[in-house]
């Protein structure tokens, strides 16, 4: 048995099959821990939105069980889904509530006594207090996507879903949502995220789950994944193509890319080693001059390659 | 455990949307009934005269009633479930920890309240063109609720089993409509010839719009023991149906 006390989430032999015949998942089981942040990182269609509205009671699973701090969620739903709040993907919200009564619904839905005070703040810490009369239709869609979010906090759940935050969000709004997620993660509520930016989930998973064509293909702690996988490339433009690299620079590993007219390095950022400025000083020596320098993050692509070839 | 708070945000919701348009609430029924009086209870009505010994006008009646609420319950009802089914807002309901019992109270409560509700102004307009006398006014406040939860159950089914905007209305169309006028609404069944009384006694309509009818003036085309039997059995029968909708997550859940 699963040690229920240190699971949020406890998901095993998890398959779903859509009505049309397509199989979105095949055998899943994941663990996710009380007060951690954990992404799941993958590619259009690879079946994490299926995961999350099958947790959280939206969709039917074909086989498999999902438990909820040790409840499972189809003969235990009330007590399983009285802990999760949802932020779907879509943006879909009534368009002529106004955001105040949105949010006290979503409360009332859960069960929860009323609780104005609760629900300023809430509104106030996102930006939202001023809106409050709004009706939902007049606002932007960064507006709605924070309404979204506080009609999932609005019943104080101890898991938070966030599926594909980022996406509609600009960089600031980005920004203090990344805060927000921080901080409710130090009130000690779970948060799931999706994704399909490894920088995203690098920047703010303690784990990570990559999965792909219905599949699980990895769990793992950031830092040790991102030391695996995360090799940086530097890209050189060089002023004059070369054909083939010179001899000194040679215990470099570079390949040429661009018809020669750009130097690849690839590195590994958490190493602390002089490797950058030691070929750049090589180059200086050797006279091959260049005009501009860029990095690159591997892909999630070139990541996946790297794990299904492993 | 009952989830009283859920059940009310979704029942609130629901009587929300009601109170914003007021204004239509409200009227449309007055003005519908208002013009079923000026074409059936004076023009035609004159040339009928009397059934079972009442005037025509206060014949009609308790049929319009009917009509009035078994229309507002399907429409209130198959909007309410298939709006957020529409906008995808119902991920919200299926998330909640709320049962399938708990979201049909909310929906079919809230339908069903506003269809007495269009009951009661139906009659009241009524009241100031014809005088109506309601014998047994229990057994009148009994069918009203059983009718408005019933019908309100099976638009909350339609709600559940369509598949767009357009439907919302042909349904209805297409089936309720002929239900309701050929349910006796605005003639006595005895009128028919025997054939037609036989087939109109398939329609549910029939027995609710006779005991409805009866508890107003004691005239009835089946008895009223029989009326009440019936109306029970079509709660029973749309209660059972949603539960095996909620049983399956039938075209709620994929
Ligand atoms: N209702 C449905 N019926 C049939 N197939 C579906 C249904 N919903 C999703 N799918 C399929 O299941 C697969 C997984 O979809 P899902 O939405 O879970 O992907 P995702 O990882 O969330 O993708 P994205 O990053 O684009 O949001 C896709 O191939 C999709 O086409
Ligand atoms: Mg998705």
């Amino acid at each position: 048995m699963e040690n229920i006390i240190n699971n949020a989430i406890c998901v095993r032999g998890l398959n779903k099959t859509y009505s049309n015949g397509f199989q979105a998942l095949e055998d899943i089981n994941l663990q996710v821990k009380c007060g951690e942040i954990f992404a799941l990182l993958g590619p259009n269609g690879a079946g994490k939105t299926t995961l999350i509205s099958i947790i959280c009671g939206i969709a039917n699973s074909s086989s498999g069980h999902v438990e909820v701090f040790g409840h499972d969620n189809i003969t235990d739903y009330r007590i399983a889904r009285s802990h999760i709040g949802l932020v779907p993907q879509e943006l879909t919200t009534d368009a002529f509530e106004t955001v105040w009564n949105s949010v006290k619904f979503s409360r009332g839905l859960f069960g929860k006594a009323p609780s104005p005070a609760y629900i300023e703040t809430l509104l106030k810490r996102l930006s939202l207090w001023d809106k409050k009369d709004s009706q939902i239709r007049t606002l932007s869609g960064g507006m709605k996507r924070r309404v979204m979010i506080a009609k999932a906090l609005s019943h104080e759940p101890d898991i938070l879903f966030l599926d594909e935050p980022s996406s509609g969000v600009d960089v600031e709004l980005r920004k203090s949502m990344w805060q927000q997620v921080r901080e409710l993660q130090e009130t000690g509520v779970s948060i799931i995220l999706t994704t399909h930016y490894i920088a995203e989930a690098e920047e703010m998973a303690n784990r990570i789950g990559i999965i792909n064509k219905g599949k699980l293909i990895l769990v793992e702690e950031k830092e040790s994944l991102m030391k695996k996988l995360g090799s940086k490339k530097l890209l050189i433009s060089l002023y004059r193509s070369l054909a083939e690299i010179p001899k000194p620079l040679l215990k470099f590993n570079l390949q040429l890319a661009d018809k020669g007219n750009v130097l690849v390095f690839s590195y590994d950022p958490s190493k602390e080693d002089n490797a950058i400025s030691d070929l750049l000083d090589h180059l200086k020596k050797n006279s091959i001059k260049y005009k501009d320098i860029d990095t690159q993050q591997n892909s999630l692509e070139e990541i996946f390659v790297q794990l299904v070839n492993a | 455990m009952i989830n009283y708070y859920g059940i009310l945000a979704i029942y609130n919701f629901e009587m929300a949307r009601a109170i914003r348009t007021i204004g239509q609430t409200v009227a449309s029924p007055v003005i519908s009934t208002a013009l079923y009086f000026v074409v059936f209870g004076s023009a035609i009505g004159n040339r009928i005269g009397d059934i079972d010994n009442i005037h025509y006008g206060a014949f009609i009646v308790p049929g319009l009633i009917m009509l009035a609420v078994l229309g507002q319950s399907i429409a209130n009802a198959s909007f309410g479930i298939y709006s957020p089914r529409y906008t995808g807002t119902i991920y919200e309901i299926l998330s909640a920890p709320l049962s399938s019992l708990e979201i049909t109270i909310g929906y079919v409560g809230a339908a069903a309240t506003k269809s007495i509700i269009i009951g009661v102004i139906v009659l009241i307009t009524a009241g100031f063109f014809v005088p109506i006398e309601i014998r047994h006014p229990l057994w009148m406040i009994f069918f009203l609720i059983m009718t408005s939860l019933t019908f309100s159950l099976l638009g909350f089914i339609i709600g559940i089993w369509i598949d767009g905007f357009d439907k919302l209305h042909t349904i209805p169309l297409l089936v309720i409509a002929p239900l309701t006028f050929l349910g006796g609404s605005f003639y006595s069944i005895s009128m028919l010839p025997k054939f037609w009384q036989k087939v109109s006694l398939l329609n549910p309509v029939v027995y609710l719009v006779s005991g409805f009818r009866w508890s107003f003036y004691e005239s009835a085309d089946v008895s009223p023991i029989v009326s009440i039997i019936m109306i029970m059995v079509f709660l029973v029968t749309c209660m059972a149906i949603v539960a095996w909708i909620f049983k399956t997550g039938y075209r709620l859940k994929k």
